[in-house]
């Protein structure tokens, strides 16, 4: 039961401006997944909240007092680290009772709550287990055991799933989401995977050498992406990015980039109007792209060269090429088509973005 | 390991193993030979027809009776023992808490002073008596265990230091790290997270700083003069070598039993020194 303000932080080592002037207002049991690429600055903003590395400057708050100056053990909170942590030398019961033993907890209380834990989680037959006795997943139960113990004010989770295999991850996503439901404690969860980002998140922060680029709800980020980067970085496959020029003609605006002539949507004109001339960064997500039939109008339709085709099952990714650039179509699995076949693709026109060449925010 | 013909095995492998073992094992079993052969058999000239250097057939443990009853054997090993253990017990302590402070304490200088604290290390023992003795003889230690246990921290706790900090940092710092959010103050999460953890590595140097003081030879040459007061390797030179005259059966026989200490350490914790000489185990 915490908020968690954070307000203008900043962290410098010796060299490197490694967190810059992130401002972020997590309000009480929400989930807040912190995401972007290794080195983006996301692990020290969750150590810094956890006490364990000194705040450069700005400020940190929970539930309204500064921890700034706080040790780790007295800002009641818990964390869930990558590699587990588990103390090698100690049962999972003990593992799970060292920090109640820390503080001083009654005996009876103690067992009452391990064995709470334990429950929740389904590992009462390990507690006399030692760590290196237990699987991956299982070492991430008590990971997650170690922390609901305490019952802490917020969750701290620094990559918690990225040692696991790739089904087990999807469960134990899953099984995350549940227990917070539960618990309803505030959370602050760091990963590099968008998928587990947007699954998790209440809301998600995308982050990029130490700067927020921008913060919202999953959808939010997927719908209107605020920059290139984070376009680029939500939903998988990838989006598209064609560099084109916008030009005036036939009394409309239109995307020309060689091998392409596409008319600018109608909810975007008036803000490329300006663009006239110059040169924009146009997004086409794979999942808007689909093979054109006769009754797509031709302005939001292209030709393009089939390079692979990778059928998924559920779906088929095109890699096709058009002019220079290479282009990612996220298809039914129905469609017929070959490597090296011409191929006429069409988009829905509402789901196009369009990025300034320059700054790459969005326009 | 070494695949295909079983020759190959033979030749490659137990045959340069065998030669190793020999050759390691060989001084042992010429100590405890000579331990047991009476004179008549140790100085018999090698032309003698009855010559049999590597066997006897008449054991005796004369030697032993008289390196006991003769000599101070029994108060050497008493000395020696003692000054091992304290020498490591202060080396042990002094070099875990350096070697902690080394690995995980960021602050200024810490890079160089762990490589002074190595080269201390470095400088040969053999130059270092020299002002030792005159600080022994300042400070009146001369002549007392003092002198010993006092000295030979000033090689162990180098040598500790770096044993445990290389430990120490293949130690996940997650693990201290959890422990502190857990409620540890830094010397809590050090004595009941770090240290069990570091069994292997605490032993390790233990083993080690215990050899090498039991061991040891200039300084107790030098700082010890009457025989209550010496320690094994020593008093047995000193004092079974008169002249040009060597007592090969109780000089034998007092460093197989002065041998015995060491290698009943070494097999006991064999395994700890293992794991403690190639990093610890994985959370």
């Amino acid at each position: 039961m915490a908020k968690v303000l954070i307000r203008d932080l900043n962290k410098m080592y010796d060299e490197v401006h490694a967190v810059k002037n992130v401002n972020l207002a997590i309000g009480d049991r929400e989930f807040v997944v912190l995401v972007g690429p290794s080195g983006c600055g996301k692990t020290t903003t969750l150590r810094m909240v956890a006490g364990l590395e000194d705040i450069t400057s700005g400020q940190i708050s929970i539930d309204g007092s500064v921890v700034n100056d706080l040790a780790p053990m007295d800002r009641d909170i818990a964390m869930v680290f990558q590699n587990y942590a588990l103390y090698p030398h100690m049962s999972v019961h003990d593992n799970m009772a060292f920090g109640l033993k820390m503080r001083k907890f009654e005996k009876p209380e103690i067992e009452r709550r391990v064995r709470q834990a334990a429950d929740i989680l389904g590992i009462q037959a390990l507690l006399a287990r030692k760590p290196r006795q237990l699987s991956g997943g299982q070492r991430q139960r008590v990971a997650l055991g170690r922390a609901i113990v305490r019952n802490p004010r917020v969750f701290l989770f620094d990559e918690p799933l990225s040692n696991l295999d790739a089904a087990l991850r999807v469960q134990m996503r899953v099984e995350l989401k549940r227990l917070h439901e539960r618990l309803e404690t505030t959370a602050i969860y760091v990963t590099h995977d968008q998928v587990e980002a947007m699954t998790l998140g209440d809301r998600v922060v995308v982050m990029k050498d130490g700067v927020v680029q921008q913060v919202g709800a999953p959808l939010e980020l997927y719908q209107r992406p605020a920059n290139r980067f984070v376009a680029g970085f939500i939903g998988s496959p990838a989006m598209n990015f064609v560099s084109a020029s916008v030009a005036a003609a036939d009394g409309g605006l239109w995307f020309e980039s060689p091998g392409l002539r596409l008319k600018v949507p109608p909810a975007k004109t008036d803000a490329l109007r300006r663009y006239s001339g110059q040169r924009v960064v146009l997004g086409l997500r794979p999942e808007t792209l689909r093979p054109a039939n006769g009754a797509d109008p031709a302005e939001y339709t292209f030709d393009s060269k089939v390079e692979v085709v990778e059928p998924l099952g559920s779906e088929i990714l095109l890699n096709v090429r058009v002019g220079e650039t290479p282009i990612v179509a996220r298809v039914d699995p129905a469609t017929r088509v070959k490597v090296h076949e011409a191929v006429r693709l069409a988009f829905d026109p509402a789901g196009v973005h369009c990025f300034d060449a320059a700054s790459e925010a969005a326009i | 390991m070494i695949e295909g013909a079983k020759w190959k095995k033979w030749v490659w492998f137990y045959l340069p193993l065998g030669a190793f073992v020999f050759s390691l094992l060989f001084p042992f079993y010429w100590m405890a030979v000579t331990t047991v052969r009476p004179d008549g058999e140790l100085y018999r000239p090698w032309n003698h027809p009855l010559y049999s250097p590597f066997w006897t057939a008449h054991p005796t443990f004369d030697h032993i009776k008289n390196l006991v009853q003769e000599t101070l054997f029994n108060q050497w090993m008493w000395n020696t023992m003692l000054i091992a253990a304290a020498a490591t017990l202060i080396s042990l302590v002094c070099g875990v808490f350096a070697g902690y402070a080394l690995a995980r304490l960021k602050f200024r200088y810490a890079g160089l002073l762990g490589t002074a604290i190595f080269i201390t290390y470095l400088v040969p023992q053999t130059l270092l008596f020299i002002p030792l003795a005159d600080i022994i003889r300042e400070y009146r230690l001369g002549d007392t265990p003092w002198a010993l246990i006092l000295t030979y921290p000033t090689f162990l706790i180098p040598f500790c230091t770096w044993l445990m900090m290389g430990y120490f940092k293949t130690i996940p710092k997650e693990l201290e790290e959890c422990a502190r959010i857990d409620g540890a103050a830094r010397w809590q999460a050090m004595i009941y997270i770090i240290f069990p953890i570091a069994v292997p590595g605490i032993l390790s140097a233990g083993i080690f700083a215990f050899t090498l003081s039991w061991n040891e030879f200039i300084y107790a040459l030098v700082f010890l003069s009457s025989p209550e007061q010496k320690t094994v390797p020593v008093g047995v030179v000193s004092e079974l070598i008169r002249g040009d005259v060597f007592f090969w059966g109780p000089l034998m026989a007092g460093a197989l039993i002065g041998s015995i200490p060491v290698a009943i350490v070494y097999s006991f914790f064999v395994e700890y020194y293992v794991t403690g000489m190639t990093g610890s185990v994985k959370g």
